[in-house]
């Protein structure tokens, strides 16, 4: 048996599925930054999976085709600047609730 | 070498490969449920770094040997860090229980697995190639042509990450600066 395309799409489905399952479960603010984290895996997987194994050729230029890798360091380096700040609004957000709990948090004006 | 070819048939190297792929497709799939199911948010951090690992193997089958090694520096090395600092900042008691009320959980759960099968479906019926139809050379994931490519054709993405990143830097130690001010300044009221 062989290691399609579809192997990695479904893993890249499973991912998914569970990081909208923890972005939708979960009050805690930190609890949905780590669904979304599942979620930009999943991403990369797939951006990765279709570059190697459907998307497969040389450019013009004769450099070989890779923009999902690519594409992939860019969610990376975007992942990590979002943990960032999204760590500093929560750190705020403790400093006025004393608490990270998303229910709390329905005005913007605290 | 014995990596770089996941769709390799026949030989011991098409073997070894699909065990390694069952091998880290389970633990990046299992580690990604049980933080579903975890109701501890330390435990949720620790399954998360689990999954990523798996997620950098998956990135090595592939033959994207760089990408899982930033993968592993990044993701596993920073943002898991970033994680487990905001819970200590954000939290009195350690073990701080994030179980979601079980409705929601049921719900969130039947959700998913909806849209887990219905993927898995619409994949399975799209009738995706079963592998790369020209056997690719060694040298395609090689470092040099990732940097040939960020700086040719990918050179404005690059240059916007880069701005993007420096505005993350100020932006999130202007908010935290900001914080730390106000409870001075609180704190001086309260004492006088």
């Amino acid at each position: 048996m062989m290691i399609g395309l579809a192997h990695f799409v479904i893993l890249s489905a499973i991912l998914a599925a569970a990081g909208i399952a923890v972005m939708l479960t979960r009050r805690n603010a930190l609890g949905i930054l780590i669904g979304v984290e599942l979620l930009l895996n999943a991403g990369g997987i797939n951006f990765v999976a279709f570059n190697r194994l459907a998307h497969v050729g040389t450019a013009p230029d004769g450099a070989p085709l890779m923009d999902g890798v690519v594409f992939t360091f860019f969610i990376i380096v975007l992942a990590a600047a979002e943990a960032a700040v999204a760590l500093a609004i929560f750190l705020n957000y403790y400093n006025t609730f004393r608490s990270i709990d998303v229910d709390r948090a329905s005005e913007l004006k605290g | 070498m014995l990596l770089l070819h996941v769709q390799t048939v026949g030989s011991s190297e098409g073997w070894v490969t699909l065990v390694l792929f069952y091998l880290f497709a389970a633990l990046s799939g299992v580690s990604a449920w049980a933080l579903v199911l975890s109701p501890n948010i330390i435990r949720m951090a620790v399954y998360l770094m689990l999954t990523l690992a798996g997620v950098a193997g998956i990135y090595f089958l592939l033959g994207a040997e760089l990408l899982a090694a930033v993968q592993l520096i990044v993701y596993v090395g920073g943002v898991l860090i970033l994680i487990i600092f905001g819970v200590m900042l954000t939290s009195r008691n350690p073990y701080l229980n994030v179980a979601p009320r079980g409705g929601e959980m049921a719900l969130g759960l039947v959700l998913a697995t909806v849209l887990a099968v219905l993927l898995a479906v619409a994949v399975l019926a799209a009738g995706l190639p079963e592998a790369a139809a020209a056997a690719p050379d060694d040298d395609r994931y090689a470092v040099r042509w990732i940097g040939a490519l960020l700086l040719s054709r990918h050179l404005i993405a690059f240059e916007v990450a880069a701005v993007i990143l420096l505005i993350v830097m100020i932006g999130a130690g202007y908010l935290v600066r900001r914080r730390i001010k106000a409870n001075q300044a609180g704190a001086t009221e309260g004492r006088s």
